[in-house]
């Protein structure tokens, strides 16, 4: 019950974001940071819309690590920032379609999320009904030799979620690929201003089912911060299970269905075991295979009973002994190392300027892990090393992958060898005084999930700004595929694995 | 490469036999799924999965039918990469506007005799995104659904045994 207690009334005009300051800037400044996005000097973590103002949050190359920056546009309109920094571009066009705040001189004016097909504009800003039931939409186009289009989706052939890709290939080589997305846009931001505490901790735990335990902890980490609590080291030591856990069957469910992409199949039936007992293991110590809705801001929902320890080391065990094997076999069968090397090269260049988050960004040279950056508890107690590589391809990412599954081997041990006794949950209560405002950098296994709120003093969440790390992972995967052919594509785009619902909201 | 094929001869099946203790045994469940499908479809039964707006939980639990411990296609049940080949659709999801158009054209072009599962809490009535500007809500409201399998997400042992209640009731 320590809320409040390090905080005081905000007396300036500036508002009170914790554990990193939102500062409100006007168009020079915007247009300042902007431009340093431009040169590199600092690299966008997420731009987002509410009411008639945008933010922006920024990550530093000093402390602290993170800024957020917030214009005031009551003309509605805002300088763009894309216009100097390309990967802003769909997170404006997000912002122009549910928010209806235009981005001035933006590259890309196309709607993104908003196909037309809500019966409503601006549904987060000054609502317009509207009575098309489809916007047309005009893919960028392709001139020069002779070439052929293939369209692909919302409804693919696998059973993963839908997105629409437009090849254009001249034989059997892709000279562009161009994303369309949004079918699986479920409206969260606007669900979740005005939900409780309690029902935003449930969007969120849903707005990407396999990164479910990332987004919870993501969620209460805003919360916690913009309320001060401080959660009982147990649940801060459970939470980073359950992450890692989370991490762990993800990347062997991914590195299979790579390997799968490739036909491959030996492996996929391999790695898939390795999944199940993972998530079979998370069911009987969590009660839930995707461990959804465990955890709560300030701390955890289930604690780890004593018994269930040894099962957990059992199946590290398992895990430890059969990894070697799996990459022995990954690393030694060279028709698939035929497929990999040398596929889907993101460029280090590319990966630096959009801030690619996860395995991706770590196969082209960009080694930023939330854990280890940003250094929220407990990882700071562990050691493990963060897997890198400069070899850019499908094959770099999933060797990565690699590294990623034996630190997270490294931190489920530590965390079982040294998880103190103690509460799971700390109570807490709102303080009912004034609205408070929190942010969180967390490492979901597919990059760093960031989470921006405000919460009013009676415990309802005005804003939730919830962003994937996919926003910067998709335009890469358009790059990758570029002078690839066509049957590369499933396997590049598995290498990715981008979230199409967390991306969609 | 060798020493898995070779371990894959001399090791006993992973695929369970064993009774859980909170659920049928999965190979009483699978004894039934196979003799009625056998009966009713002539040993084969083509499903086709269509997400209509899930997270994404759902369709974890649907790839986990396919893997070793379950083994869906030793029930002559098996996943079909297009709507034309398929018998049965396994819709998830809040049907988002977005996809509607989607899953109705899916549907459309899915041949008769056709059949929906609609797959998690989501596709029964929108689930936590129910209120959404952006969901139609319930898969029932888009497309004729003969069965509903709920749960967030529902784990692979209840998709098998939804599955198996559908076949039995199949007319």
């Amino acid at each position: 019950m320590n809320f409040a207690s390090k905080q005081t009334a905000p007396q300036s005009s500036q508002p009170t974001c914790l554990p990193w300051p939102r500062e409100i800037v006007d168009r020079t400044g915007w247009l300042a940071f902007a431009e340093s996005l431009a040169k590199g000097e600092r690299e966008l973590l997420s731009l987002w819309g509410e009411g008639s103002s945008v933010h922006m949050a920024v990550l530093e190359q000093r402390e602290p690590r993170l800024r957020i920056l917030s214009l005031e546009c009551p003309d509605g309109a805002f300088p763009s920032v894309a216009r100097l920094h390309i990967p802003a571009s769909r997170l404006e066009r997000a912002i122009c379609d549910l928010y209806g705040l235009k981005s001035e001189g933006a590259p890309d004016h196309r709607p993104w999320l908003d196909h037309g097909r809500w019966g409503i504009r601006q549904p987060c800003g000054a609502q317009e009904k509207i009575n098309s039931t489809c916007d047309p939409y005009e893919f960028l186009p392709v001139e020069g030799e002779p070439f052929h289009q293939i369209p692909v989706g919302p409804v693919h052939a696998g059973i993963i979620e839908p997105g629409h890709f437009r090849f254009s290939a001249n034989g059997e080589t892709v000279i562009r690929l161009e994303e369309r997305l949004g079918f699986v846009h479920k409206g969260i931001d606007q669900l979740m201003s005005g939900a409780s505490i309690e029902r935003a901790a449930q969007i969120a735990a849903r707005v990407s089912g396999d990164s479910t335990v990332a987004y919870s902890l993501a969620f209460a980490q805003a919360v916690e911060a913009a309320f001060d609590v401080n959660v009982p080291p147990r649940a801060a030591y459970l939470r980073a299970l359950m992450a890692e856990l989370e991490r762990l069957a993800n990347h062997f469910g991914d590195v299979g269905a790579i390997c799968n992409d490739a036909a491959f199949a030996l492996m996929h039936a391999q790695c898939g075991l390795v999944r199940e007992r993972i998530l079979r293991e998370a069911a009987s110590c969590f009660g839930h295979r995707l461990m959804m809705d465990r955890i709560a801001p300030g701390g955890v929902l289930v604690d780890l009973e004593r018994e269930k320890v040894a099962g957990l080391y059992a199946l590290i065990e398992w895990i430890e002994l059969m990894t070697p094997r799996l990459i022995a076999l990954f690393g030694d069968t060279t028709s698939l190392q035929d497929r990999t090397v040398g596929t889907g090269v993101v460029s280090e260049s590319l990966a630096k300027q959009y801030a690619c988050g996860g395995y991706v960004g770590r196969a082209s040279g960009r080694e930023f892990d939330a854990r280890k950056a940003i250094g929220y508890a407990p990882y700071p107690q562990f050691a493990f090393e963060i897997g890198a590589s400069k070899e850019c391809d499908v094959d770099a990412r999933v060797w990565v992958r690699f590294d990623e599954i034996r630190a997270s081997l490294q931190i489920v041990r530590q965390i079982l060898d040294g998880a103190p006794e103690g509460p799971i949950i700390a109570a807490w209560a709102l303080p009912e005084d004034w609205t408070r405002e929190g942010a969180a950098l967390v490492e979901g296994f597919r990059g760093d999930i960031f989470v921006w709120l405000r919460i009013r003093a009676d415990g309802v969440v005005q804003r939730c700004h919830l962003r994937d790390p996919s926003w910067f992972q998709w335009p890469l995967l358009e790059a990758a595929i570029k002078d690839n052919i066509v049957a590369d594509f499933p396997l590049c785009n598995k290498s990715f694995n981008c979230s199409y619902s967390g991306h969609d909201l | 490469m060798q020493k898995f094929l070779l371990q894959g001869l001399l090791r006993r099946a992973l695929t369970e036999r064993a009774p859980t203790p909170d659920a049928a045994s999965m190979a009483e469940l699978g004894y039934t799924l196979g003799r009625t499908a056998r009966q009713k479809l002539g040993r084969s039964l083509s499903i086709r999965e269509v997400d209509a707006g899930s997270c994404n939980g759902c369709e974890l639990e649907i790839h986990a039918l396919n893997n070793a411990y379950y083994d869906l296609e030793r029930f002559g049940m098996r996943f079909v990469a297009s709507p034309r080949h398929a018998d049965v659709l396994l819709v998830t999801g809040p049907v988002t506007k977005n996809m509607r158009e989607a899953l109705e054209r899916t549907y459309a072009a899915t041949p008769d005799p056709k059949w929906v599962i609609a797959v998690g809490d989501c596709a029964f009535d929108g689930g936590v995104f129910c209120e959404s500007y952006a969901c139609v809500g319930a898969v029932a409201s888009v497309v004729p659904v003969d069965l509903h399998i709920r749960g967030c997400p529902p784990d692979p042992t209840t998709l098998l045994k939804g599955l198996i209640a559908f076949v039995e009731n199949m007319e």
